[in-house]
């Protein structure tokens, strides 16, 4: 009885075709992900509601046309704008905030929770000054709420963020109710304004 | 036997390609789960300003993708002005609210609480142009926006 043979396919194309395809993903696919600033805007308002703040508690920021940089009507390079913010921030003026360091001026913010910072920008000054500054900002938040994490919890504010992406939720959730409380003790109060002129 | 000794060709040994094939599917598996696929070609020049305090936008499937800039060279019978580009379109400022929309609707009702605008705009475009795409997301209520910067060396950001 003769054995049948099935004939065997001829594998040396296999390499070829391989390439093929990996070429192919190669071309269309990306694999960078994105980082940016993450920003939450307010909500449209139909009539606009009259508060009271007083100038006190707001810290000036004005961006011009030949992206110059004015903080409470004085220049300032950007680099200098991070500690300009955390002084003003971290201020506590009325001795009413407990964890603040600031030098409790009074003609400074009272409390963190109302502190104020508003931003103007010309509408011919340009986005990477505009950006420059958020990330300066940013900065000053990022810093006075590690600090504070530190403090309270012992560990950073950005591995409290880290952990909000961790797997076992006892940690998610422990991760989560750090984070809303420091970011209670420092709520990013941001107003924006377009100058048009 | 000297002869014949001297006559023999001295061959390197042929490497094997018979694993050629395994190796090139790991790559490609690889490149498969490790990457996305490109969505848009950008019409327009692109240069991301730089920041260090960045959050990562890891979540592909919810971002809604603004691009601004100039037209880039190849499309310059468009003009030289800064323009908006939507899902491989140039548009214009009022037709941002249209795309909102129509993203919105092509997500399912549980994940749209967390759609997010990724503003990806070329750091030499002025704020007003900024302020308008900002004022007409207000409008449509996509209040999630995400300056997206490219990553600025000495970050401690959390990546």
């Amino acid at each position: 009885m003769t054995k049948r043979l099935t004939p065997s396919v001829n594998a040396g194309s296999m390499a070829d075709i391989a390439f093929l395809l990996l070429i192919f993903f190669l071309v269309t696919t990306t694999i960078e992900t994105d980082y940016g600033i993450r920003r939450q805007l307010s909500p449209p308002q139909d009539d606009p509601i009259d508060t009271y703040i007083k100038e006190k508690n707001v810290l000036e920021i004005a961006i011009n046309q030949n992206d110059e940089l004015a903080v409470e009507g004085n220049i300032l390079s950007v680099e200098e704008l991070k500690n300009t913010t955390i002084a003003f921030l971290d201020n506590g003026g009325n001795a009413s905030c407990d964890y603040c360091r600031g030098k409790n001026d009074k003609k400074s913010s009272d409390h963190p929770d109302k502190a104020v910072i508003s931003l103007v920008s010309d509408r011919e000054s340009s986005y990477e000054m505009y950006v420059a500054v958020q990330n300066e900002l940013m900065e000053a938040y990022n810093e006075l709420r590690n600090r504070e994490s530190e403090r309270l919890y012992g560990v950073s504010y950005e591995v409290i963020k880290q952990n909000l992406n961790s797997n076992s939720p006892s940690e998610k959730h422990l991760a989560r109710e750090r984070m809303l409380k420091i970011q209670s003790l420092y709520p990013e109060k941001i107003s924006e304004t377009s100058l048009t002129r | 036997m000297a002869k014949l000794k001297n006559r023999k060709k001295i061959n390197t040994p042929e490497i094997s390609t018979a694993s050629l094939p395994d190796i090139v599917f790991m790559l490609l598996f690889f490149f498969m789960v490790a990457t996305v696929m490109r969505k848009n070609t950008l019409m327009i020049e692109n240069r991301l300003p730089s920041a260090n305090q960045v959050e990562k936008l890891d979540t592909k499937n919810l971002i809604m993708n603004v691009y601004v800039g100039r037209p880039s060279s190849r499309y310059r019978n468009v003009g030289s002005e800064a323009r908006i580009q939507l899902n491989d379109k140039f548009a214009e400022v009022k037709d941002i609210k249209a795309f909102i929309m129509a993203e919105r609707a092509s997500k399912t009702e549980s994940l749209r609480p967390f759609l997010i605008t990724s503003l990806k705009i070329d750091k030499e475009i002025r704020m007003g142009l900024v302020g308008d795409i900002k004022k007409e997301l207000k409008e449509v209520n996509a209040l999630k926006i995400n300056y997206t910067t490219r990553l600025k060396d000495g970050s401690n950001s959390n990546k």
